[in-house]
């Protein structure tokens, strides 16, 4: 493998370097790379169509079989509906994420760390324990259904999950650091001249933001809509957590058939479907801005 | 007086998006610290007890240990893999390095649960299963873009007249390399390794699929705990973590620029 790598490496780098000393320098992360990224994708595309052994991972041989069965009417009924959670959620985290963005970007710095270290937080606290957390705030014991049971919205005080009321707030939730994050580098690098400018020729704070702002926020707002959808697709814990059987996802879907059924070959083949729709999606998207961008 | 007026949407606006994001974890703290072992929100009982179970049950502490082991292990890796390559783009431009981190990032923008399938396949294929190394070397090229965005920004931080002043006076690459860019790029390393570190402690499908049924890390001990029940131990996990991550963010507030390294621009004035 690494004999393998010096060559790619040999190969490929330009005559005019220290190409001894390249090689030296890269040849641990051309083995991690092709070795831990590239070829475990590619033992995906293999194993998606090599043959179902009950009992095992899966057997030699080349079929089409997994491919038919992905396509069925269950399999598509669930990449439907989990298109449709994935836009309503991507679009919400966006419509909130953006004001929210605006507002940090034109904080105080102290301020400004406060609401990143917080959002960074929540960000990177795993996905079981973010579910766990809503589970616990949604339970009977907890006030929180009390509370909505006094104010008149609930008849009575009950359990708030499983439901998708709960699965959706859960899935903002993890969704909009996300949508932050990605918003936060343009946002911040607009300059306040242009805003000054807008506003000393008397327009409204919130005119400036609908003629200024949105227009230079297209890309990063369409990369927040793709990553946010991408995940929540993807989502394996919290619609399992605080949804019902019937508003669980494509992620769920795939870790079912490869740890319920332990069908590795056809999970293997969901999850190159899945793997391609997201690899179109930002391709497109990548696309789209380029050319977008070229226009000064 | 309309000014402090226009302000009020803003501040309402701020304050319920802080509300909604601080409640589950303040519900969660407030339940680790009842004394009882109901489930009750504010405590009926105030009591570090559960901290106490928590830190005395074999279980949890070995969870909570392969859990650190596992990140920390992660984070050295993957900058070990981002340093050279960011370095060889920096230095020599080298095109066959731009292929690389341009692969190596690519992981980190498919689903968590593609690349956990991905890798239990991977692990299987090897015949190398249910062992530690997997759960790091899956997270370590997961979360590689990390440390290659940090190290990259911390090398093009580099003023590049200041190497051609120490190669005109005669220092060695080796030399340079240890006495001008070694310094500078050190808090940038160190950012990129704690962002792995947070993220893969924090990280579960993968870790599951890939040996999660020998090697339990603390997400995937307390999903398993979620499936029995409700358990006050499980409330003091997740504070752990939570406090585990705000601690890292802060540090890497402290160490390096934070919103530079989120992609804003250097502050001009």
């Amino acid at each position: 493998m690494t004999d393998l790598a010096e060559r790619m490496t040999i190969l490929l780098a330009r005559p005019r370097l220290p190409s001894g000393r390249l090689v030296a320098l890269l040849a641990w992360p051309t083995l991690a790379i092709v070795g831990l990224s590239a070829f475990p994708l590619f033992l995906l595309l293999q194993v998606s169509t090599a043959h179902r052994e009950p009992g095992a991972l899966w057997s030699p041989g080349f079929e089409w079989t997994q491919y038919e069965q992905v396509f069925d009417a269950t399999f598509l009924r669930m990449l439907g509906y989990s298109a449709v959670l994935a836009t309503v959620v991507s679009v919400t985290v966006a419509a909130i994420g953006l004001p929210l963005t605006y507002l940090i970007t034109r904080m105080r710095r102290r301020s400004q760390m406060v609401w990143l270290v917080g959002l960074l937080t929540t960000l990177s606290l795993s996905e079981v324990l973010v579910s766990f957390a809503w589970q616990v705030m949604l339970a009977r014991r907890i006030g929180l259904s009390d509370l909505l049971a006094a104010l008149g919205l609930l008849s009575e005080a009950q359990s708030l999950y499983p439901s998708a009321g709960a699965m959706l707030a859960c899935l903002i939730y993890l969704t909009l650091p996300f949508s932050v994050l990605l918003l936060y580098p343009s946002l911040s690098r607009i300059d306040r001249d242009l805003l000054e400018a807008a506003r000393t020729m008397g327009a409204s704070p919130l005119r400036g933001f609908f003629t200024i702002v949105l227009p230079l926020m297209r890309r990063p707002l369409v990369s927040s809509l793709v990553v946010v959808f991408i995940f929540t697709v993807g989502s394996y814990v919290t619609p399992l957590v605080l949804g019902r059987p019937e508003q669980w996802t494509v992620g769920v879907l795939i870790s079912n058939t490869v740890l319920g059924a332990g069908n590795v070959p056809l999970g293997a083949a969901q999850a190159v479907i899945f793997l391609g729709l997201t690899l179109l999606l930002t391709g497109a998207t990548a696309l789209l801005g380029r050319r977008k961008g070229d226009k000064p | 007086m309309i000014r402090h007026l226009l302000r009020l949407p803003r501040h309402i606006f701020l304050a319920l998006i802080a509300v909604f994001m601080a409640a589950p974890l303040v519900v969660v703290a407030g339940v680790s610290l009842n004394a009882t072992r109901r489930m009750s929100f504010p405590p009926e009982r105030f009591g570090w007890n559960w901290y106490e179970v928590f830190f005395t049950t074999p279980a949890w502490l070995s969870s909570l240990q392969w859990s650190l082991l596992i990140a920390a292990a992660a984070a050295l890796v993957s900058t070990s893999v981002a340093v050279p390559v960011a370095y060889a783009i920096w230095r020599f431009n080298s095109r066959f390095s731009k292929l690389l981190s341009g692969f190596g990032a690519l992981a980190f923008m498919l689903p968590p649960v593609v690349l956990a399938v991905v890798f239990m396949i991977f692990w299987g294929f090897i015949g190398h299963v249910g062992r530690v190394e997997n759960t790091v070397l899956s997270h370590a090229v997961v979360l590689l873009a990390l440390p290659l965005v940090t190290v990259s920004l911390g090398f093009q931080s580099i003023d590049r007249s200041v190497i051609e002043v120490a190669e005109t006076m005669g220092a060695t690459d080796n030399y340079v390399f240890r006495t001008v860019i070694a310094p500078i790029v050190m808090p940038y390393v160190l950012c990129g390794a704690l962002f792995v570190f947070v993220l893969s402690i924090n990280e579960y499908i993968i870790a599951y699929m890939v040996a999660g049924f020998a090697v339990e890390t603390l997400p995937i001990k307390v999903f398993n705990s979620m499936r029995l029940g409700f358990e006050p131990t499980m409330c003091v996990g997740a504070v752990l973590f939570m406090l585990l991550g705000a601690g890292t963010f802060c540090l890497i507030a402290r160490f390096g620029d934070l919103p530079k390294l989120l992609g804003a621009a250097s502050p001009r004035d």
